[in-house]
């Protein structure tokens, strides 16, 4: 009967994807509980911090250099057709500090260091070593998972402003330096354009956000991984190509509920 | 690696992150414009207050002496009421004259202060009586044209 099979095939998806869910909520609920542990011992989540922000860093200054770069150069051109090459500097700024910097920061950390989280996890649990650690009466959801989580929550915020920051640098190098738009008027329109509360402290709580979803996605494809070596390179595609969608998709709730009638 | 080299760069880190996050807030935001010193309010009434939001400034021969807090429809005179918080430094005369301006042809509106002569001062909770409502493109051009066909007869 192809009919019952089909729907058996329906089935076991549908209860899959479930349980899957619920396997993936109960992992960050007991993420959270067992942190403690990565806060008492805090160099375990400073090795973290090493491995996922400091390393990231030098991808993320020069991305953000280049795209605060083309946002000048772009913005220039569109902007010399209504006369207001001044509003170049609120431009390149609220883009980057609302929307580009977290978006695209969160993005490049996806890529960067969740795989790695995953990747690295994912061997772990194919090499036995979680195994180990729980014969050894370690608990390694405390142990390994915590500390990254935090490492990933903690970095996700300071590799977002250094964007931004450096986002606003590269603007201002082609604006200003290269095609000679006014400093101060590109100064003072940014300063009057962007509020503290409303457009910085925004982009941070986004950025916060999207790290939190990043390395949950990270953390638990990692520990949810086959262990042989199909599985864990599987489960590194899936931690980026899901986490590069849940930061699109949050991104646009955030925006609805911040930006919206302002 | 080492222990002391990990924590160096991951101090490094941090301080590099919070020290964006001050540009982003001095530099970039508008942190260092505002305003800590103590403000009073007043009120005035606008047949129509245009483009004008909360927060826009209030301006006075071009200085920035405070910003709109809030704009609501009175119901019993069908005008909008602004509230505006000034800065305490700054006192204007009763017959002080607000108009709603436009910062160049197609900019930001914002409430501009002309003083007037009067020896007594504004106290907080006061209105502004002497108001002068925003330039509507629409409606200038609907009343170039009238001029226009007036004069055509």
């Amino acid at each position: 009967m192809p009919i019952v099979k089909s729907l058996r095939a329906i089935g076991h998806r549908s209860v899959n994807s479930v349980w899957r869910l619920g396997f993936a909520a109960r992992f960050l609920a007991l993420t959270l509980f067992y942190s403690g542990t990565s806060f008492r011992r805090f160099h375990l989540t400073v090795k973290e911090i090493f491995s996922s922000g400091v390393m990231s860093l030098i991808i993320i200054l020069v991305a953000g250099m280049f795209v605060g770069m083309v946002l000048g150069l772009q913005g220039f051109e569109t902007l010399k057709r209504y006369g207001s090459e001044s509003a170049l500097g609120s431009l390149v700024a609220l883009s980057l500090v609302r929307e580009l910097g977290p978006v695209l920061a969160a993005l490049l950390f996806a890529s960067r260091a969740g795989s790695a989280m995953t990747a690295e996890i994912g061997l772990m649990k194919a090499t036995e070593q979680i195994s180990a650690m729980e014969m050894m009466a370690v608990n390694p959801i405390a142990r390994v998972v915590a500390p990254r989580f935090w490492a990933g929550v903690i970095s996700m915020p300071l590799l977002a402003a250094m964007f931004s920051a450096m986002g606003v640098f590269g603007g201002y190098v082609v604006g200003v330096v290269l095609i000679g738009v006014d400093e101060g008027s590109f100064w003072s329109q940014m300063q009057g354009a962007v509020d503290f509360q409303h457009d910085v402290m925004n982009g941070v709580i986004k950025s916060f956000v999207f790290g939190v979803a990043v390395t949950a996605i990270a953390l638990f494809e990692g520990f949810d991984a086959p262990p042989t070596a199909e599985g864990v390179s599987g489960a590194t595609t899936r931690t980026v190509v899901q986490s590069s969608l849940a930061i699109l998709m949050l991104d646009f709730v955030l925006t609805a509920f911040m930006f919206r009638g302002a | 690696m080492e222990r002391t080299t990990l924590d160096l760069w991951v101090g490094a880190f941090v301080v590099a992150g919070l020290a964006a996050l001050v540009v982003l807030a001095l530099k970039v935001g508008n942190l260092s414009t505002y305003n800590v010193s103590e403000t009073y309010q007043l009120q005035a009434h606008f047949t129509n207050v245009g483009g004008l939001k909360p927060n826009a400034s209030v301006r006075s021969a071009g200085v920035l002496v405070g910003r709109v807090t809030s704009i609501v429809l009175d119901t019993e005179l069908y005008q909008a009421k602004v509230t505006m918080s000034i800065d305490k430094r700054y006192q204007f005369p009763k017959d002080t004259f607000a108009n709603i301006l436009t910062s160049g042809l197609l900019g930001e509106q914002y409430i501009g202060l002309m003083a007037g002569a009067d020896e007594q001062m504004l106290k907080g909770g006061e209105e502004f009586k002497k108001t002068q409502s925003a330039m509507v493109l629409e409606e200038l051009i609907g009343k170039f044209l009238f001029s226009k066909a007036d004069s055509a007869k």
